[in-house]
């Protein structure tokens, strides 16, 4: 039931996909800006430099955390290509993160603490959401198994449109997009100088790029989960979907934590608790 | 092959500028000159930066400051003084106040002369600025002494 070997092709290929989106990323968000863009493989250009870059740190031990937040980051992605349990997939991403937390903590900065809290009430935003996830692909498919729900035949979106419309508010934070982009950003100028980020430098701020690749096409790859029936119409939904990411990232402001947490919230406490308590009426009915 | 030239990031210090040079930096980012066709990133966090621009002279007020950031940016740097003020204090130097330019306190790579100087001499200097940014890199990976620091050529 587990594929060891999608799990390695995942590890092996997730950063060039994850980079290669970022690239394509960057360049859509210049032209939406009319501007001309950096070229495509600017993301492996700015990591390869990052690489030849001297590592200042203020404490060694910042190294391990982050170190550490790429491993669990490619586990969990690895764990759900290679058809695991999405509950573990789940606990090893939010681990990975508070990894990336601890990292920021660990230096004593005033700019990484606060960058460290954002990230810590993005967390609090978006779990509830991820998790509402789960449960409603486990109501439809009654599988927590990514094997499971891949391979089965049921349109798992037609069941749970509630809980795709909260995913992707909360893969607008995951992505780090604006509106939600507080923790770090790609964009900004300075957002608190760079959040989570700031007292990481060279390769060190190198790894938490390529974790964030793997993240992204780990949260992709959950997008599929819903259209999972079709694979065609899979693809479409996430390329779609990522364009209307960078849609949202350059019309929209930065908004306040309060802001964030609140509306994830209401999103996954309406939408989410709403399409779920709806299927379990409907299979209370249907038997 | 080196990544280095294809991805400099900068920052951009205000010592005791007027402004003028400093709209015609930001000038650089515009939709105008787009200077992210480079790779070029204004990241305002010297952790993450490889080309350190500074504007305006020295005065006792930024010495300091532009120290501080200078000494927290990893190896290998460069650093561009744009405007004449910040290549020779200009207009100021006399002043009570001004030590003079940029070089007065942290060796300086590349001057942008001009009273403001214009975007396209900013991203020529840039441009200058990843020249010896390579070339420090490859003396950071050398064994010490074995290259003339003062700029010589590799033997």
């Amino acid at each position: 039931m587990i594929s060891i070997l999608n799990a390695v092709l995942f590890i092996i290929l997730a950063p060039l996909i994850g980079g290669l989106i970022a690239g394509i990323d960057r360049k859509i968000t210049a032209r939406m800006q009319g501007r001309m863009g950096p070229p495509l493989l600017q993301p492996f250009y700015d990591v390869a430099k990052l690489f030849e870059k001297e590592n200042v740190v203020v404490t060694p031990s910042q190294n391990y955390y982050v170190l550490s937040y790429i491993v669990f980051i490619a586990v969990s992605g690895a764990l759900f290509f290679s058809g695991g349990d999405l509950l573990l997939v789940i606990f090893a991403f939010t681990l990975a993160h508070i990894f990336l937390v601890l990292g920021a903590y660990s230096t004593n900065s005033p700019y990484s603490f606060i960058g460290a809290e954002r990230e810590l009430i993005q967390i609090i935003a978006y779990e509830p959401m991820i998790i509402l996830s789960a449960v409603g692909m486990y109501m439809v498919t009654k599988s927590f198994f990514v094997s499971d729900i891949m391979n089965s035949p049921i349109p798992v979106i037609v069941y749970l449109p509630g809980i795709f419309i909260g995913f992707l508010m909360v893969l607008t934070i995951k992505l780090r997009k604006s509106p939600f982009d507080l923790s770090t950003s790609h964009h900004a100028h300075q957002e608190i100088v760079k959040g989570v980020t700031t007292e990481f430098s060279g390769s060190g701020l190198g790894k938490i790029e390529i974790a964030h690749w793997y993240e992204n096409v780990f949260l992709l790859g959950f997008i599929y989960l819903f259209f999972a029936f079709n694979p065609v119409i899979a693809l479409a939904a996430i390329i779609v979907t990522y364009l209307i990411e960078i849609f949202i990232d350059n019309t929209f402001s930065r908004v306040k934590w309060q802001y964030t947490i609140k509306s994830a919230w209401i999103v996954a406490g309406t939408l989410g608790i709403v399409n779920l308590a709806v299927l379990y009426y409907l299979s209370g009915v249907m038997g | 092959m080196s990544y280095m030239k294809k991805s400099p990031w900068i920052m951009h210090y205000d010592a005791s500028s007027c402004n003028g040079c400093d709209i015609e930096v930001l000038a650089c980012l515009t939709p105008l000159y787009d200077v992210e066709r480079f790779g070029i990133i204004n990241t305002g966090n010297p952790k993450h930066t490889d080309i350190f621009v500074v504007t305006g002279g020295i005065n006792e007020q930024n010495r300091a400051v532009v120290k501080n950031i200078y000494d927290q940016i990893p190896e290998p740097k460069v650093v561009v003084a744009v405007g004449i003020c910040a290549t020779s204090g200009g207009v100021f130097r006399e002043c009570y106040n001004i030590m003079g330019g940029i070089d007065k306190i942290i060796p300086v790579d590349v001057y942008v002369p001009g009273c403001a100087a214009r975007p396209e001499s900013i991203i020529d200097g840039i441009v200058t600025a990843l020249g010896v940014l390579e070339k420090k890199r490859q003396l950071m990976k050398e064994p010490a002494g074995k290259t003339d620091v003062t700029g010589g050529e590799k033997k």
